[in-house]
């Protein structure tokens, strides 16, 4: 029987991308669903009651939501091809540490460099460094978090590559200069098709985030 | 081969208390470390560099940090009593209920506790609104894991364990067995059950210790 696989998702959302790199690095075939989320259908709030967001994965009519959940879902569902958590017990700890990490951390102080100003917005400049040289370290000298192989850890961070300009831009610093070797590792990802396809412009997200600085936030 | 089994904790942290239960669960000996959050000792530091916080589970000198990371790990590794079931989307179901607990839930239940009249009420909708949801995952179990305990109801032992104590620091009841019978029910059951009961931390302390973290919040009558 043949797999039904919808995403509800949003161009610019990085939570939608880390689904839709993993789909495309397990072949999947699905239909993507751009939502409106100033305007969300009867059906993504049907799927999703509890948070109302994207992205929803729907596997033969049965949602599944959360970002790292779904990503999870899908290596376990489709594990034939390129499996994206290690098969050892102990390096499938450390990635799940990790991707928790780069939620707690990079999500957070993502938005507010582009949310806030002034000490605020300072902070959240200082913590984003923070967090991604932490995790420049933890990359090492690996072509990927995942070692050799593309990985969890991978799909989890490079959706934010495509809004290092945003981040750049409102926060005015360089993330090469400060992350060399992260950047390094991005631009390796960017050379597979399952990332390149899946990740939004970055221009692109910079005029949606201008927009939503002037219209949610007051800021030019 | 030896297993060498270490678990960093407080005595009252209720993420420290999932690891605790799961090892049980799964019968398992390990030395305990008890952290005084006051002077971090230099092991946890090292074992936990980035958070710097209990659980730290040491695996044959390997730590594995973050509770619900932790749950699954020792689901990975010792399969009996298994925790999470086998079905991926079920294991995504436990999964995305332990994170809402931990995101939504837990956070909720605070601000009810650190909060006092109009901002209270509004607190104690929006923390009943998120128990509703609980409370209809049970529909027809006895557990979060349907016949035995499992993942999820280990990820929920604190509604179980702590919210009776701020119910009573604060003087108002949030989960009424007459609005939430299916979680009233659960949290008996769940507290009654020999591996989980005896590992409870000691209720009279930590009623000292929650009124003691409500203090500055609440206004002193003159």
């Amino acid at each position: 029987m043949a797999d039904e696989v919808v995403l509800l998702d949003c161009y610019y959302s990085m939570f939608g991308m880390r689904a839709r790199v993993a789909l495309a690095e397990k072949g999947v075939e699905y239909e993507f669903r751009e939502e409106n989320l100033a305007n969300k259908s009867q059906f993504l709030l049907e799927m999703n009651p509890i948070h109302k967001k994207i992205p929803v994965l729907i596997h033969n009519g049965k949602p599944i939501c959360e970002s790292l959940i779904i990503v999870e879902y899908i290596d376990e569902v489709w594990k034939d091809k390129s499996p994206l958590l290690p098969s050892d017990s102990y390096q499938r700890a450390q990635a799940r540490f990790w991707a928790d990490v780069i939620d707690k951390k990079v999500s957070v102080a993502g938005k507010g460099i582009w949310s806030t100003k002034g000490e605020d917005q300072e902070t959240a400049k200082k913590e984003m460094i923070d967090a991604l040289k932490l995790l420049e370290g933890e990359l090492g000298d690996k072509r990927y978090f995942g070692g050799d192989d593309f990985g969890f850890v991978d799909v989890a961070l490079i959706p934010f590559y495509c809004w290092f300009h945003v981040y750049e831009t409102f926060g005015n610093f360089s993330i090469e200069e400060n992350c060399p070797k992260l950047i390094k590792w991005a631009k390796k990802c960017m050379e597979k098709e399952s990332v390149s396809k899946s990740l939004a412009d970055p221009n692109k997200v910079y005029e949606f985030i201008v927009g939503m600085r002037k219209m949610y936030y007051g800021l030019e | 081969m030896g297993e060498e089994l270490k678990l960093f904790r407080t005595w009252s942290s209720r993420y420290a208390l999932r690891v605790v239960h799961a090892l049980k669960i799964k019968d398992l000996e390990y030395e305990t470390i008890f952290e005084d959050i006051k002077n971090k000792s230099t092991s946890l530091l090292e074992y936990n560099p980035i958070h710097k916080k209990v659980p730290v589970l040491v695996h044959n000198g390997k730590p594995i940090c973050e509770s619900l990371v932790i749950l699954e790990y020792i689901d990975e590794i010792w399969k009996q009593s298994p925790l999470l079931p086998q079905d991926p989307y079920e294991k995504a179901m436990a999964r995305f209920w332990a994170k809402f607990g931990d995101d939504k839930v837990m956070p909720s239940i605070w601000s009810v506790f650190i909060s006092q009249r109009k901002d209270q009420e509004e607190a104690i909708a929006q923390a009943a609104g998120n128990l509703k949801f609980l409370e209809e995952q049970l529909t027809g179990k006895k557990f979060f894991g349907g016949e035995t305990i499992g993942y999820l109801d280990i990820a929920f032992g604190w509604v179980a364990n702590l919210i009776s104590i701020l119910e009573e620091i604060a003087d108002l009841k949030l989960v009424d067995a007459e609005i939430f019978p299916l979680l009233s029910a659960w949290m008996n059951n769940f507290s009654d059950h020999p591996v989980i009961n005896e590992c409870w931390p000691p209720r009279d302390k930590m009623v000292e210790k929650f009124k003691a973290m409500r203090e500055p919040y609440v206004e002193k009558v003159a």
